[in-house]
């Protein structure tokens, strides 16, 4: 099969799980490219649409489930992750998605992000990050910058922001990856990833809200500065990113520093990247190297095993199942009992 | 029950028999004083003797308050008798105070010339203060008017102890087992149930059951071998259907239930739930039976249990979230996407008293209407409520029933006083229990999740179907189809169907029924664990004359369908509450009757003799 024949079965294999619905965001919404990606991605790794759920929240993003023809269950404000855990202990063999966005996770929802990661359900956690309050019409979000003029800060948000893979680090997320919704190869990689991964994967997409927050990625998007302010992650490789490939990040002691290739620095100098370390603490010092102080890193920042939820609580049942088989008549009769004649 | 004067020491010895018909006991103490395992004990140990128990814990909401003060005090209070029993007992027959703070706390529910043992060790000159004593009660003749027995615990309980290893504060622990062993004698307990119990529980650590066992002994004998007592008391076995028995607590009887419903059906359990008194012991019993497939989850919050409930019965299993009224308030946003989604599950609350944190280990039931109407928007559920703690059982197996049939959320009420009651509960045959039969509907073409059946359910379709592939959620779907719909005539029309699907539920349960004539003078209605103390009273009403009956809803949505019809047919209503008049409301609403309340809210159940003095005063006797 020739690669443009490839690309016309995968399109084609795309339209496979899409559902009756004609999407209903803005003309313009990063949120279009990613649903694209998804839906490519389900179709590579050769999904099922009857073993997929995709469980949301409420905002912009957590309409996602009702364009795609898996399951879909669109739930209540913040509240998706705890669904998905049910849909998994009760169904294991589920493949689980769920969509969200930056007031829906890391807001309201913020609890249960935390406890979701640290359980490792083998979940796929799409954190649409765009840093606004979109279907509210335009107030701050918890990731909106220091300052932001919005419709509820009118002279600026006094509030300091989450960075949200800091967070998902913080609470020792076993997948952690970071994309941008134009990039869409980059983004179809880091999507499969995180499908393949077994356990919580959380991936940040910077998705751009044209209407109330538009341009609030401009700096990582535009051709112009792209090069200079991100930097592409790869297992094992050193860290280096500019238009001219010569610039990289060193550790300064504990500190990244931006240095530049040549003069006696060379790739061996840089900070090589090790997406499977167990300890956390490289890819939390990757995810507080931020715009404009330092490129910020895209792709893989954290994958490492351990075991998942499902498979513990399903392990525990079946060994309580062996050691007694659960029989009724010994359940009532627990405890003393006696006979009246 | 017969009294004899007060007794002292010098009284030569001569021990009279009184036989009782029934009798109330209650054991006082610290909370660590272990009052709560010697109530337990007497309750297995009276139930396995033949005699008819119920019975109510009453522990504070600190887990250790500090030593020998009233916020520590732990009481447990047991009633048992020859005939059929349906409350804890109105007035304590026998109060054991292992402090003077258990005293204080306790005495003014001892009737006059009841039986008072005391643990006179412990009312030193401190413990006498942090109780608030100024002056030595024993000492001062404040207790002439009751029985009162001072028996040097402490002292006993060591040289009991002496021989067998066990040293220091450990020692100290035997108290309450010199207490009940006491108890037993006064009230001819056979010692064998909890010997076994001892031997069961510390099977490992040989020093400490030596030590417990010959306490025991130690205080039955003191009771047979001292001077202090000259009557002793026997209640004889009641008679009871035949069959095998077990004490069950409230929440032991729903937990099993649930677990019951469940097997029968061929499903998981699912439990989602976060811990809050007094509903955690329903989480800590399905813990220990993940072999009957049961998936506890406990949640980081009530959202997040409610909400992986919704999940799981959209994945198929038997879903059920356990809460008490703050977990309750906390779910409600989550409990209107199960009624929008029309997801079959159980929601139990296990009420306390209210409002916000309240009296956390105290009963009420107060949280009725919360349960039937406390959601956003037309939000309708059917809910549910038991009457006893062994009826628990049932009304687990009765909301799965509903949930199942209906496709839809069932709140389940309980309370505190349920939930730590007990009461013997009759084993039931296996064939007697329902078979819950549920049907998914296999791969088929054209599916639409809203496609209603005669009695407007929706199907239960399964994600791992294919071919059923479709998407819920809490916006308004429309009819048949279940795509998200904003027009007004559809959102009209949904509400409506989501009431009647509920109303509906009303043709598939029994009928209420009426204890005693089926029309007179006065109806006394209740619902939930009012039960017992309403039941009784009116029973003892009728047999002075009085033209009463009483009757019991544990349907309160919908509510049975004669239940106007038998309203109607007595002159006036009563409604005794744990509240301010929740049901009475409701019915006032629903009936156009004149029905009045009777109200309590002290976080304690109704005695009998509250209620039966209020349908004397309605009665005009």
């Amino acid at each position: 099969m020739s690669a443009d024949a490839a690309k016309v079965k995968l399109e084609l294999t795309a339209k496979h799980f899409a559902s009756d619905q004609d999407p209903r965001w803005c003309p313009g919404c990063g949120d279009y490219s990613i649903l694209a990606q998804v839906k490519k991605v389900l179709a590579k790794i050769e999904a099922k649409r009857e073993n997929t759920v995709f469980v949301s929240g409420i905002g912009c993003s957590s309409r996602f489930p009702y364009y795609v023809g898996t399951y879909g269950f669109h739930g209540i404000h913040g509240r998706a992750l705890a669904i998905a855990v049910g849909i998994k202990v009760a169904q294991p063999e589920l493949s689980v998605w769920v969509v969200t966005g930056d007031g829906d996770g890391l807001s309201i929802g913020g609890n249960h992000l935390l406890h979701t990661i640290r359980r490792n359900p083998d979940i796929n956690i799409l954190l649409f990050n765009n840093r606004i309050y979109g279907l509210t019409k335009g107030q701050y979000s918890p990731t909106s910058p220091l300052g932001k003029k919005t419709k509820s800060t009118p002279m600026g948000s006094v509030d300091f922001p989450l960075h949200p893979l800091s967070v998902a680090i913080g609470a020792e997320a076993t997948f952690v990856a970071r994309s941008i919704d134009v990039n869409v190869k980059h983004l179809a990689y880091v999507l499969e990833r995180a499908a393949r991964h077994k356990g919580a994967s959380f991936v940040e997409i910077y998705q751009n809200c044209n209407i109330f927050n538009d341009l609030a990625f401009e700096y990582a998007t535009a051709k112009t500065t792209k090069d200079e302010t991100t930097i592409y992650l790869e297992h094992g490789r050193p860290l280096v990113f500019g238009k001219d490939r010569n610039k990289g990040i060193r550790l300064d002691g504990m500190d990244p520093e931006i240095v530049e290739l040549g003069d006696g620095i060379t790739e061996d100098d840089l900070l090589f990247h090790n997406e499977k370390q167990e300890e956390p603490s490289l890819a939390y010092l990757l995810s507080r190297m931020r715009h404009p102080d330092f490129p910020e890193p895209m792709g893989v920042f954290r994958c490492v095993e351990r075991p998942v939820y499902e498979d513990l609580v399903m392990d525990q049942i079946n060994e309580a199942s062996r050691q007694q088989p659960g029989r009724l008549e010994d359940l009532f009769d627990e405890g003393e009992t006696w006979i009246v004649e | 029950m017969v009294v004899s004067t007060r007794l002292n020491g010098a009284q030569p010895r001569c021990v009279e028999v009184i036989s009782l018909g029934e009798t109330t006991v209650r054991f006082a103490g610290d909370s660590g004083d272990g009052m709560q395992l010697a109530g337990t004990q007497m309750t297995t140990t009276s139930a396995i003797f033949g005699n008819d128990v119920s019975t109510l814990p009453d522990f504070p909401a600190e887990i250790r308050a500090p030593a020998g003060t009233l916020a520590g005090v732990s009481g447990f209070q047991l009633h048992f008798g020859s005939h059929r029993l349906r409350t804890p007992g109105d007035r304590v027959n026998a109060l054991v105070a292992m402090n003077p703070a258990a005293l204080s706390a306790n005495l003014s529910d001892l009737e006059p010339g009841g039986v008072l043992i005391v643990n006179e060790d412990a009312f030193t000159k401190m413990d006498l203060s942090r109780a608030g004593y100024s002056a030595d009660p024993l000492e001062n003749r404040s207790l002439d008017g009751y029985q009162l027995f001072r028996v040097p615990m402490g002292k006993l309980t060591a040289e009991a102890c002496k021989d067998t290893g066990l040293t220091g504060r450990a020692v100290g622990r035997c108290k309450n087992f010199f207490a009940l062993g006491l108890v037993y004698w006064l009230y001819d307990r056979p010692l064998a149930p909890t010997l076994r119990w001892i031997e069961q529980k510390f099977g490992s650590k040989p020093v400490v059951a030596d030590a417990n066992i010959k306490t025991l002994k130690a205080g039955y004998h003191f009771g047979e071998t001292t001077e202090l007592f000259t009557v002793r008391y026997e209640v004889a076995p009641a008679k009871v259907p035949p069959g095998k028995y077990r004490r069950v607590s409230g929440n032991e009887a729903l937990a099993i239930g649930l677990i019951t419903a469940a097997q029968r059906a061929g499903k998981p359990l699912f439990y989602g739930s976060y811990p809050i008194t007094p509903a955690s012991d329903i989480l800590h019993f399905l813990a220990k039976h993940k072999n009957f497939d049961v998936r506890t989850f406990q949640a980081e919050d009530e959202i997040a249990a409610m909400t992986a409930t919704i999940g799981a019965a959209f994945a198929g299993a038997f879903a059920v979230t356990g809460t008490s009224g703050p977990g309750m308030a906390l779910k409600s946003e989550a409990i209107g996407l199960a009624v929008m989604t029309e997801l079959p599950m159980v929601i139990v609350n296990v009420q306390r008293a209210g409002p916000s944190t309240g009296l956390p280990t105290k009963t009420e039931q107060a949280d009725l209407l919360q349960a039937i109407w406390g959601r956003n928007g037309e939000n309708p559920v059917c809910v549910l409520a038991a009457a006893t703690p062994a009826d628990c059982f049932d009304m687990a197996i009765e909301a799965f029933r509903i949930a199942i049939g209906f496709m839809t959320p069932v709140v389940l009420l309980a309370d505190g006083y349920l939930a730590n009651g007990a009461e013997p509960w009759r084993i039931p045959d296996m064939d007697s229990l329902p078979r819950l039969d549920v049907k998914h509907p296999g791969p088929v073409e054209g599916f639409k999740p809203y496609q209603r059946n005669d009695k407007l359910v929706r199907p239960w379709a399964l994600p791992g179907t294919p071919g059923l592939e479709h998407r819920v959620g809490g916006l308004e779907s429309r009819d048949i189809t279940g795509e998200v719909c904003y027009e007004p005539e559809n959102h009209e029309h949904m509400c409506r169907i989501r009431r009647r699907k509920i109303d509906n539920i009303a043709e598939a349960i029994p009928p209420l029924e009426i204890n005693g004539d089926d029309s007179g003078e006065l109806l006394v209605i209740g619902w939930g664990s009012t039960y017992g103390a309403i039941t009784s009273a009116v029973e003892r009403c009728r047999k002075k004359g009085m033209s009463v009956s009483s009757a019991h809803l544990r349907y309160l949505d919908p509510m049975q369908k004669n239940v106007g019809d038998v309203l109607r047919r007595f002159c006036r209503v009563l409604v005794p509450e744990l509240n301010l008049g929740q049901l009475a409301y409701r019915l006032r609403a629903e009936y156009l009757v004149d029905a009045t309340g009777f109200h309590k809210i002290q976080g304690k159940p109704f005695t009998i003799s509250e209620i039966e003095a209020e349908i004397a005063k309605r009665l005009n006797k």
